[in-house]
């Protein structure tokens, strides 16, 4: 059976950024498993520019993103196998894996799972109607059009207000397609407000709250959508039903990480965040079995990404040179505005970042972390909005062996 | 008089109120750092944006290779910049940041290829 020190699945961005990492901090014995023909990932199809300001301060396209870890692995000669998909991960990190080269088996010592996550879908919205061609997800209309030249439609409706769906909205009008409006549920938006003015207000696409398509129409080919308003249980009010003649729905209603892998690793699950349970060090309930990256929590920033798999990669070498790394026994505790809490552990040991979103909108608030009462930190917002991560790094030194608090004051 | 604009330099996204007197600005506010400032005086002037897009490549691993602009154009030109990357049509191999078009309609912005193509 193959060995290998660390077994990294998934070439994304956050995939790649622990494989460099690893290699800087003296860990070299690194397997990256790619299930598309190309390492990238999603950046691959993410043309636009905008990535990268936190990273590398400057703006960059996601491939060119992509292209500056890519260079490092090939220059590193970091080892990779693409067109193979992960099948197994056993919680003793066997590694099992299909590819166009045949069957394949790893054993590995640590093992990173930067799978991504997939769109939610039709489907998981449950919206009633016919089921005509026309409908589909943002980021598959984004892989058509900017990775196979082939335009998805040219009366548009958008569905759900996240960033790729607003994206997606900007790039079809540029590519001649007229968008009739994005419609989100919610009564404030999801995506990120730079996205509201360049994407939709910059082209004159409005953007409806508390609106959520309740039928689609047409037999082979999407004819209509009907929009209703919803009220406040994001329920459809009867009477507000307006009918859009439109060929093609596109669905930008939430990501969903891929975390099969993690659960048959045996990872338990944090029941905040549906993704795996970690401590400060990105490792799961599983010893030597890290997370990070868009498969532990959906981000709103692919440099948040980098940074989180460069400080799993700076644990799992850590845990590669001493064999384990410090218990991590004490609980971080959200209140009820923090979604999406992550570390759901930590050792009190070593230093944390947190991460969480709002749950909703708020102004003028208090973040406050602290252990027992003793406050550790306090950060004033202007505001808060759901769309965005909030990051707070607690250094070791400010921490006790005790559980952590995170409140949202306002 | 009072304008409010969202900040699109970064993704924080910040609200800037802008005073404007006798198409003078006498007072900003709301911006997190200094191109905030930059954006909204820009913005009253004449509105600048990055685009980006593809172009054709024949006989690569792709159909595509995505391009982007080295520096904004004015909003109001980006429908006339779109055009002219459409005629572009190069064949393969292409490296990420070779210049496709330099000085695209006189605008003193590169169309550069972000994406290599083998």
């Amino acid at each position: 059976m193959r060995q290998a020190d660390v077994v990294i699945i998934g070439g994304g961005p956050a995939g790649l950024a622990a494989a460099v990492e690893l290699v800087h901090k003296g860990v070299t014995d690194i397997l990256i498993l790619e299930r598309e023909k190309k390492l990238g990932g999603i950046l691959r199809q993410c043309i636009h520019d905008g990535f990268g300001l936190t990273r590398f301060g400057e703006t960059l396209s996601g491939p060119e993103y992509a292209s500056r870890f890519i260079r490092e692995v090939e220059e590193l000669k970091i080892p990779y196998l693409t067109d193979t998909t992960v099948l197994e991960v056993t919680p003793d990190k066997k590694v099992y894996a299909a590819s166009s080269q045949g069957f394949l088996t790893v054993q590995a010592k640590a093992v990173i799972l930067a799978m991504g996550c997939r769109e939610r879908t039709r489907g998981a919205i449950s919206i009633p109607g016919t089921r005509p061609a026309g409908v589909y997800t943002a980021g598959v209309a984004q892989a058509y059009i900017n990775l196979q030249n082939k335009m998805v439609g040219r009366e548009v409706v958008i569905l759900g207000s996240g960033d790729i769906g607003m994206i997606m909205a900007r790039r079809m009008t540029l590519e001649g397609a007229h968008v009739l409006g994005v419609f989100e549920i919610q009564p404030y938006p999801s995506g990120l407000a730079r996205n509201i003015e360049q994407c939709l207000h910059d082209y004159d696409i409005p953007l409806y709250l508390s609106h959520s398509v309740t039928e689609i129409r047409g037999t082979e080919r999407l004819e209509a959508v009907v929009i209703s308003e919803v009220d406040e249980r994001m329920q459809p009010v009867p009477g507000t039903e307006k009918v859009y003649p439109c060929d093609t729905l596109i669905l930008s209603v939430g990501l969903i990480p891929e975390n099969e892998l993690t659960w048959m690793a045996g990872a338990k699950e944090d029941p905040g965040t549906r993704g795996a349970a970690v401590d400060e060090h990105y490792q799961t309930t599983t010893p030597g079995i890290f997370a990070a990256g868009n498969v532990l929590h959906v981000h709103d920033l692919v440099d948040f990404v980098s940074l989180e798999a460069e400080a799993l990669a700076d644990a799992a070498a850590r845990y590669i040179q001493k064999g384990s790394l410090p218990e991590s026994g004490f609980a971080v505790k959200g209140d009820g505005m923090t979604g999406q809490l992550v570390p759901a552990r930590i050792s009190g040991q070593d230093d944390v970042t947190i991460s969480f979103r709002v749950r909703r909108p708020v102004r003028n608030c208090t973040i406050r972390v602290s252990q027992g009462g003793r406050i550790i930190r306090e950060l004033r917002k202007p505001k808060a909005l759901p769309a965005e991560m909030i990051q707070i790094p607690v250094k070791a030194g400010q921490l006790e062996e005790k559980d952590l608090e995170v409140e949202v004051l306002c | 008089m009072l304008r409010e604009f969202t900040c699109i330099m970064c993704p924080q996204g910040c609200e800037i109120s802008v005073d404007i007197e006798k198409d003078t600005i006498v007072g900003v506010s709301g911006n997190r750092c200094p191109k905030g400032k930059e954006y909204v005086t820009q913005e009253i002037v004449n509105p600048m944006r990055n685009i980006a897009s593809s172009v054709l490549v024949t006989g690569g691993e792709l159909p595509l290779a995505s391009v982007r602009l080295t520096r904004p154009i004015p909003k109001n030109r980006i429908f006339d910049v779109m055009a002219e990357i459409r005629k572009v049509c190069l064949t393969a191999p292409v490296q990420a940041g070779d210049v496709v078009i330099s000085d695209v309609l006189g605008l003193g912005s590169d169309v550069i290829l972000t994406k290599t193509v083998e």
